[in-house]
């Protein structure tokens, strides 16, 4: 069992621009905390750092200041190579996160020889077909052999899932998994997700844009706005009763059959100035929080 | 929006996917990665080979079969003959036999060149373009210099330099290597600054691959059929440049190459003798192999942009349609009845 504690993240892009120089604030302060079995939904537009925060946590990029500290069960602080086994990714887009060179049994045998989880060819093997299977990839044995443009989007994606659960994985950042698969498919893979973190405990940080598969998935919902969190707490209470005009924007945005007066809903009540006005909601305190000066204006600065 | 009950749903659309997945699986062979690098036969593939693999035959097996190519006769400058299928140079030599020989030193220098070549702009454009920032603007400045540097004067100012006795093969080949290697080294560094972004070279770094790795394992194969058409053109521009050096007398001393052999033909007044049985040959293996390599390289673009494949076979059934459109038309004249039902 693993959990991470991310306290004050902050992540500055340096931009130039001719001789101008400026940074570019894409994550503010940002506090999580991820705990075996319970589900984190981080929701948020296009930009609001949702994907850099996913980064930061997978260690593909480094954060400007702020902690990412990843403990097991007994307190000791993961780090190294060790980190790479407990923290595992799942990517957005399944048809550019497999290697369309190399065999599906080469993806998920990867990680099982990096991390010694298996030592000999034939234990390899069995491996990779007994993690096909877990992800309902079956017959495995057919599967194993195939590349990436034989299978469809949502096996594909399945397969990205068993080569983030193949080093042992405690703690999974699935960064919008199903937002490029067809909408058809795309409970299956949630609920499928779903199980293998009930059968392993896994944490679970869920990226996403979409507010009903956040409800659904998750145990906790961060709204994230210009690098800034504007509102938190359990899944239900943030989607039946948003504070933030943001996230009151956001669950408007959704199309909505059952609403009066047609699919679209009428945005025209929230004030969108209102929106960035520097301060977060905490459900499980129940309390205003200031977060200092207005995100558009603490985002863009001059060096 | 509602909570969907998770228990029925995944039941019915997994079924679903699997059924999408039995359909398009059954009854086609597995193909390996490797498969998948190799260019589709056609018939201009099968010209282009056919004229590599012929010459590069006769380059490896020819001077087995021939005379001393370097045995003086007082039959000087006789054309072709049953006794000399290619006649005889101006000191008598047997030109079949100096065919043989240049053209494997031509293909032995073109080969050194090619891969020599292949090696600096893959380490230079590949390992550039992967590290990323100081690295990759220090080595394509440094590929962007050789890069403007005229090659062929460059050439001849070292061969120039280098003493006569001490220009060996290897030297030329280094030479040319070292002067031909950075156009292909700016191809390779696009495409690995595009491949390197992928997601999946992400998710090996994210899995704990090692560097090296996720170069020669993940982006690596990605690049190879770049890599194979940069190989050939080296190898094209080799036979080229060496054939150039060679006929202003400034190749390799201890070698014989067919620009070796046209410079020895140029000194003995083979064009204003009429002795074309001397020059003509070298010059039609060195444009033939050219040809050859240059088709060969076609099929390679084939590979490395599918638009290009998409037309053949587009055209391909365009041209089928026509046909049984054709054969439709005939039969239907020839029986009547058969257009009136």
């Amino acid at each position: 069992m693993t959990s991470v504690h991310v306290t004050d993240l902050v992540k500055d892009y340096k931009l130039r621009e001719g001789l101008k120089r400026t940074r570019l604030r894409a994550v503010d302060h940002v506090s999580l905390e991820l705990t075996p079995g319970r589900t984190v939904a981080l929701v948020g537009e296009s930009g609001s750092g949702k994907s850099t925060i996913a980064k930061i946590l997978t260690r593909m990029e480094r954060p400007s200041s702020g902690e990412v500290e990843v403990r097991l069960d007994d307190g000791t602080a993961v780090d190294g190579k060790a980190y790479r086994r407990e923290v595992q990714m799942v990517f957005q887009d399944p048809f550019a996160s497999l290697n369309p060179f190399h065999s599906i049994e080469h993806h998920i045998a990867r990680p099982l020889l990096i991390h010694k989880r298996t030592r000999t060819k034939q234990e390899t093997r069995e491996r990779v077909l007994e993690m096909l299977e877990r992800v309902n990839l079956t017959p495995a044995e057919r599967i194993a052999p195939r590349r990436p443009h034989e299978l469809s989007g949502g096996q594909r994606q399945r397969v990205a899932i068993a080569r983030a659960l193949a080093p042992g994985a405690q703690v999974l950042i699935a960064d919008e998994p199903v937002s490029m698969l067809d909408v058809s498919i795309r409970l299956g893979v949630l609920n499928l997700l779903g199980r293998l973190q009930r059968e392993d405990r896994l944490a679970v940080l869920y990226i996403t844009h979409d507010l009903a598969t956040a409800r659904h998935f998750s145990d906790e919902i961060v709204v994230l706005y210009r690098g800034r969190v504007v509102e938190r707490g359990p899944a239900d209470a943030v989607i039946l009763d948003p504070h933030h005009d943001y996230t009151k924007l956001l669950a408007l945005a959704a199309p909505d059959p059952e609403r009066p007066g047609g699919v679209a809903a009428d945005t025209g009540s929230i004030d969108r100035d209102s929106i960035d006005n520097g301060v977060c909601y905490d459900h499980y305190t129940g309390q205003w929080r200031e977060t200092g000066v207005p995100a558009s204006e603490a985002r863009e600065r001059s060096i | 929006m509602t909570n969907p009950n998770p228990a029925a749903a995944p039941a019915a659309d997994e079924a679903a996917e699997r059924l999408a997945a039995t359909s398009a699986e059954d009854g086609r062979p597995i193909r390996s990665g490797w498969r998948m690098l190799l260019p589709t036969m056609t018939p201009w593939l099968a010209v282009g080979l056919s004229l590599v693999v012929g010459i590069t035959l006769f380059g490896l097996i020819g001077p087995f079969l021939v005379g001393d190519p370097e045995q003086i006769r007082d039959q000087g400058l006789t054309g072709p003959s049953g006794e000399f299928w290619l006649g005889t140079t101006q000191t008598g030599q047997d030109v079949l036999a100096q065919l043989a020989h240049a053209t494997r030193g031509s293909l032995q220098i073109g080969f050194l060149v090619g891969v020599l070549a292949t090696l600096l702009s893959a380490f230079f454009g590949i390992y550039g373009a992967y590290k990323g920032r100081f690295v990759d603007e220090a080595f394509s400045l440094l590929s962007n210099v050789f890069l403007v540097i005229p090659g062929l004067p460059l050439i001849i100012v070292i061969s120039g330099f280098v003493p006569r006795e001490s220009r060996g093969l290897w030297t030329i080949a280094v030479v040319l290597a070292v002067t031909g290697w950075a156009a292909s080294a700016r191809v390779l560094r696009a495409q690995t600054l595009s491949v390197r972004n992928r997601d999946y070279v992400a998710a090996s770094q994210v899995a704990g691959e090692r560097p090296w790795r996720v170069i020669m394992v993940e982006i690596l194969p990605n690049l190879l059929p770049v890599i194979a058409s940069q190989f050939v053109f080296a190898v094209i521009a080799a036979i080229l440049g060496e054939a150039g050096l060679s006929f202003i007398g400034l190749g390799a001393s201890n070698s014989s190459t067919l620009g070796t052999m046209l410079y020895y033909a140029q000194n003995g007044f083979a064009l204003s003798l009429g002795a074309w049985w001397w020059f003509i040959p070298p010059g039609l293996i060195i444009a033939m192999f050219g040809t050859g390599l240059s088709i060969v390289n076609f099929s390679i673009d084939e590979i490395i942009n599918p638009k290009l494949k998409n037309l053949r076979l587009h055209r391909k059934r365009a041209r089928r349609a026509a046909r049984l459109e054709r054969q439709l038309t005939r039969t239907a004249s020839a029986d009547p009845e058969v257009s009136d039902r």
